[in-house]
């Protein structure tokens, strides 16, 4: 971001940076930039707080005026307010999702897909909720319905695990890449309609600790990573899980 | 939680070792426009977002999305290749990451003078980022086009 601030200007566009980590502005140095304490993938602080966000938008623009420049870097002075979740303290469940049914095997193929059916068959109405609420979904980069990357993913899955390292990837890096950030979205976006699922960590835990996709997703990244083919070991080393639940 | 104090281990590490091998820029640019309540402003961000059935970004793409300025917030999709960053936030709401309705709102308010008829999002991946040099100084000359003298730069 600084360097695009930087062309920018040298451009002649007077520009102003929001700063997720100052030591990046600190070092590159751009024009104007507003250090802001907040989660990286929040920049403007907590969704659904417009107050909020447009405080911290007026704070960025307003340093166009400053005039002590080139580079100004000023901090934000407040922290993000948490999310509030209402539904938390009347029904709060430290898990987002709890599914009392009983589950197929999911470490056999055919038990995978089953069990993934079933989670999703679950997750429906919450992610329609979700959509309501939202008026949107982010699902939906790929094209497929959440039914048909289901399915398509425990089939790549399937042919992965039965093929040698140095078969031929059963599907595009690039499509296994939008399936795989599609069923996440839609398991987060579901997450996030019930109680107590607007808890990011949380989320994240559940998905990768306790759901089938996060399960889906974790063996897809380790026969990624064992595979012969450089774009698709690539995937799987970073584009699959994110970097905390790796650690 | 982007204080690196607050941040676990490897983040904390990834992210010094990343600004650690950020190039210095070879100088120090600066533009100035007419006050606040009189400038044109367009978002320029770095989140991979774009439109849906815009085509998604692909890993080490250094190349922009165009989003017009009627575009809701919530018709928003995000194709950055990173899974390493929160985007339940997002995914909530929108504005978290591209403040489209709180712009319009300062515009309303007169806090800024115009929202400019094109904003622009590249995916923030590429590393150096000096690899953004030509789409940036193109996206200069359309910004130009568009009477923009405000770009607010929003990372993820």
């Amino acid at each position: 971001m600084s360097a695009v601030g930087h062309y920018l200007e040298d451009e002649g566009i007077p520009s102003v940076g929001i700063s997720l980590v100052r030591e990046h502005s600190q070092k590159m140095r751009p024009p104007r930039a507003l250090w802001v304490p907040f989660m990286l993938g929040r920049p403007l602080g907590t969704p659904d707080a417009p107050d909020f966000q447009r405080q911290v938008l007026r704070a960025a623009l307003e340093l166009l005026e400053a005039p002590d420049g080139p580079v100004v870097l000023r901090d934000f002075p407040h922290d993000a307010p948490a999310t509030v979740d209402p539904q938390a303290h009347t029904e709060g469940m430290a898990c987002p999702l709890a599914s009392h049914a009983p589950a197929p095997d999911p470490s056999t193929a055919a038990g995978l897909r089953d069990a993934l059916r079933a989670e999703v068959a679950q997750l429906a109405p919450w992610h329609d909720l979700a959509v309501r609420r939202r008026g949107a979904s982010a699902f939906g980069l790929g094209g497929q319905s959440i039914e048909a990357l289901a399915e398509r993913l425990c089939e790549v899955l399937a042919q992965l695990e039965a093929g040698a390292p140095d078969a031929p990837p059963p599907i595009a890096t690039g499509a296994l890449k939008l399936a795989c950030d599609d069923l996440r979205t839609y398991v987060e976006e579901a997450a996030s309609a019930q109680p107590g699922g607007r808890d990011p960590d949380a989320v994240r835990a559940w998905i990768f600790e306790r759901s089938v996709a996060g399960r889906l997703l974790l063996r897809l990244r380790a026969q990624a990573q064992r595979s012969a083919d450089p774009a698709l070991r690539a995937l799987g080393a970073s584009g699959l899980v994110p970097r905390a639940v790796r650690s | 939680m982007a204080r690196l104090e607050d941040l676990s281990p490897w983040e904390r590490d990834h992210l010094t070792q990343l600004a650690e091998r950020a190039p210095r820029m070879p100088s120090e640019p600066w533009a100035i426009g007419p006050a606040l309540a009189r400038r044109r402003v367009a978002i320029v961000s770095t989140a991979g977002l774009h439109r849906r059935g815009d085509r998604p970004f692909a890993s080490g793409g250094n190349d922009y999305r165009v989003i017009p300025g009627d575009t809701p917030a919530s018709e928003l999709v995000m194709s950055h290749v990173s899974v390493n960053f929160d985007r339940t936030g997002f995914r909530s709401d929108p504005n978290v990451v591209f403040p489209i309705d709180r712009l319009r709102e300062l515009q309303a308010a007169g806090v800024v003078g115009s929202v400019a008829d094109h904003h622009y999002a590249f995916m923030g991946a590429p590393f150096p980022p000096t690899t953004f040099e030509p789409k940036a100084r193109e996206l200069a000359g359309l910004l130009h086009r568009d009477r923009v003298d405000a770009a607010v730069l929003i990372p993820v």
